[in-house]
């Protein structure tokens, strides 16, 4: 019989795995919407009349963005729980850092689909247009956020101070929003084509960008069950890493740790 | 033991603060100078006085928040290498008059590098006051100040005792200052005419940043407390 030691014993009761069968249902029906969405966005769906295939950037674009606003909403939800909650839950803390961490991913495919798609379309990367300032500095936020969650101290304590973060951040989106719109509304608008793009979609790109939609919703809920509980088992070892060392400081000074 | 009010908690906090800016000065000799150089920094760059004399608004308020930082971190660096602040936590003081006192020493120290900027514009730039302009100048510099305030106490008070505030400090201020960097530069260049700008165009921004102060503020209130707790 081979004897174990209490590392590996230790190591060996922590959970093998994030998945369980609710994820490995749900990251199937990611992986099927996915494939439909490719297959209906960069084959069923028509081009554009004026934008042409470029068009299909969109079925990306518009799903990414969707997923970025709905986890920065999950992380202010989770934020004001374990701020106002009774429990403190670091649960909901982990929660709200790993949609976080997906919103500021998600957010970066939004600015990058989207540049691509004004560099065909407008012909320039970027235009200070209200609604792109906003979400290149709610962006730039968010990653402060993750800056906070990665500072010294406590389990507890980075809970506490990534909640407050996560709740100036949504009290920081209307203002912001609110003096770009005003700045913007003073200038001229960028007319670098002069195209007047008519954005009423036919039913099929409409589908489409549906398609797209679930497929991230989907995703999101994947990635954020998998983040999590990867965030859960970070805490667990450190916590038992500290343990660990405390007990060992204490043999060496000769006290037991009964 | 009389409890101490909460007005005299912040009173107490304000004049801490502008003590040991007085006593130490490095408000004086080492951040107005920066302020200013960055302002000669900015002529160096963009080398024409016509295009200073247009960006000059906007150039003051970049430096104010340059300079705000610097002034955060020092001010909370102070609180930090004594354990001001866990001190005053452990004797069990209020929160929300610290920050007000942490705030309304920052508003003063602020107050003061926009003057001076002011007249290193004057004088650098070549910009003008008009008259005319002046409550509108005057009135965008106070509220746009208590609002920069409102965000740098808060998040200096966050970074305040932790190791790599120096490099997440602006990384958290900068995107929330964003709006009043737009509302006071737009305000400013109402009030001193720029670019053949009406008066009356300065007002609707003075709205944007009364509302961010109060906004940031009252946040800030209930924020403070949370942020410095351990």
């Amino acid at each position: 019989m081979t004897t174990i030691s209490p590392q590996r014993a230790e190591i060996s009761s922590l959970p093998r795995g994030t998945g369980t069968r609710a994820t490995r249902i749900i990251g199937i029906a990611t992986i099927v919407m996915i494939a439909w969405l490719a297959l209906f966005g960069l084959v069923l769906s028509p081009a554009d009349r004026d934008q042409g295939d470029s068009v299909r950037i969109m079925y990306v674009h518009v799903p990414s963005v969707w997923l970025a606003y709905l986890a920065f909403i999950v992380t202010a939800v989770c934020s004001a729980i374990h701020l106002f909650g009774k429990r403190h839950s670091l649960g909901v803390d982990r929660i709200a850092g790993a949609s976080a961490e997906i919103g500021v991913v998600f957010m970066a495919v939004t600015l990058a689909t989207g540049m691509l798609w004004g560099r065909i379309t407008w012909g320039v990367y970027w235009q200070w247009d209200a609604r792109l300032t906003t979400t290149a500095l709610l962006f730039v936020s968010y990653i402060g956020y993750l800056a906070v969650r990665g500072l010294d101290g406590t389990q507890q304590q980075r809970a506490r101070r990534s909640a407050v973060i996560g709740l100036l951040v949504v009290l920081e989106i209307p203002l912001v929003h609110w003096s770009v719109r005003l700045w913007r509304s003073l200038h001229q608008e960028a007319t670098v084509l002069g195209t007047d793009l008519d954005v009423s979609l036919d039913g099929l790109m409409l589908f489409s960008l549906f398609v797209g939609v679930i497929a991230f919703t989907l995703l999101f809920l994947w990635l954020v069950l998998h983040r999590s509980r990867t965030l859960t088992m970070i805490d667990l070892v450190g916590d038992r890493e500290l343990d660990r060392a405390v007990i060992a400081r204490r043999a060496e000074g000769g006290i037991d740790h009964a | 033991m009389a409890e101490v009010s909460r007005l005299a908690i912040a009173r107490a906090m304000f004049v801490k603060d502008v003590r040991v800016e007085i006593r130490s000065r490095v408000v004086a000799h080492q951040i107005l100078p920066f302020a200013a150089l960055v302002m000669v920094l900015f002529a160096f760059a963009l080398d024409a006085t016509n295009v200073l004399t247009r960006v000059a608004p906007g150039l003051i308020w970049l430096a104010v928040l340059f300079s705000m930082i610097i002034i955060v971190q020092r001010t909370f660096a102070v609180e930090a290498t004594d354990g001001a602040l866990e001190a005053l936590q452990a004797a069990g003081v209020d929160p929300v008059p610290v920050y007000w006192g942490k705030w309304a020493a920052l508003v003063t120290q602020l107050l003061v590098l926009e003057l001076l900027l002011i007249v290193t514009a004057i004088v650098l730039y070549g910009i003008e006051v008009r008259a005319g302009g002046i409550v509108l100048l005057v009135t965008t510099a106070i509220s746009a100040t208590c609002g920069l305030a409102a965000v740098g106490t808060i998040y200096g008070g966050l970074a305040a005792g932790v190791s790599g505030r120096e490099t997440l400090l602006p990384l958290l201020v900068l995107p929330v200052a964003s709006p009043v960097l737009i509302g006071a530069t737009r305000a400013v260049e109402a009030a001193l005419g720029t670019g053949g700008t009406a008066i009356a165009e300065g007002w609707p921004w003075l709205g944007l940043l009364s509302v961010f102060a109060v906004a940031f503020g009252v946040g800030g209130s209930f924020a403070f407390g949370p942020l410095i707790e351990d």
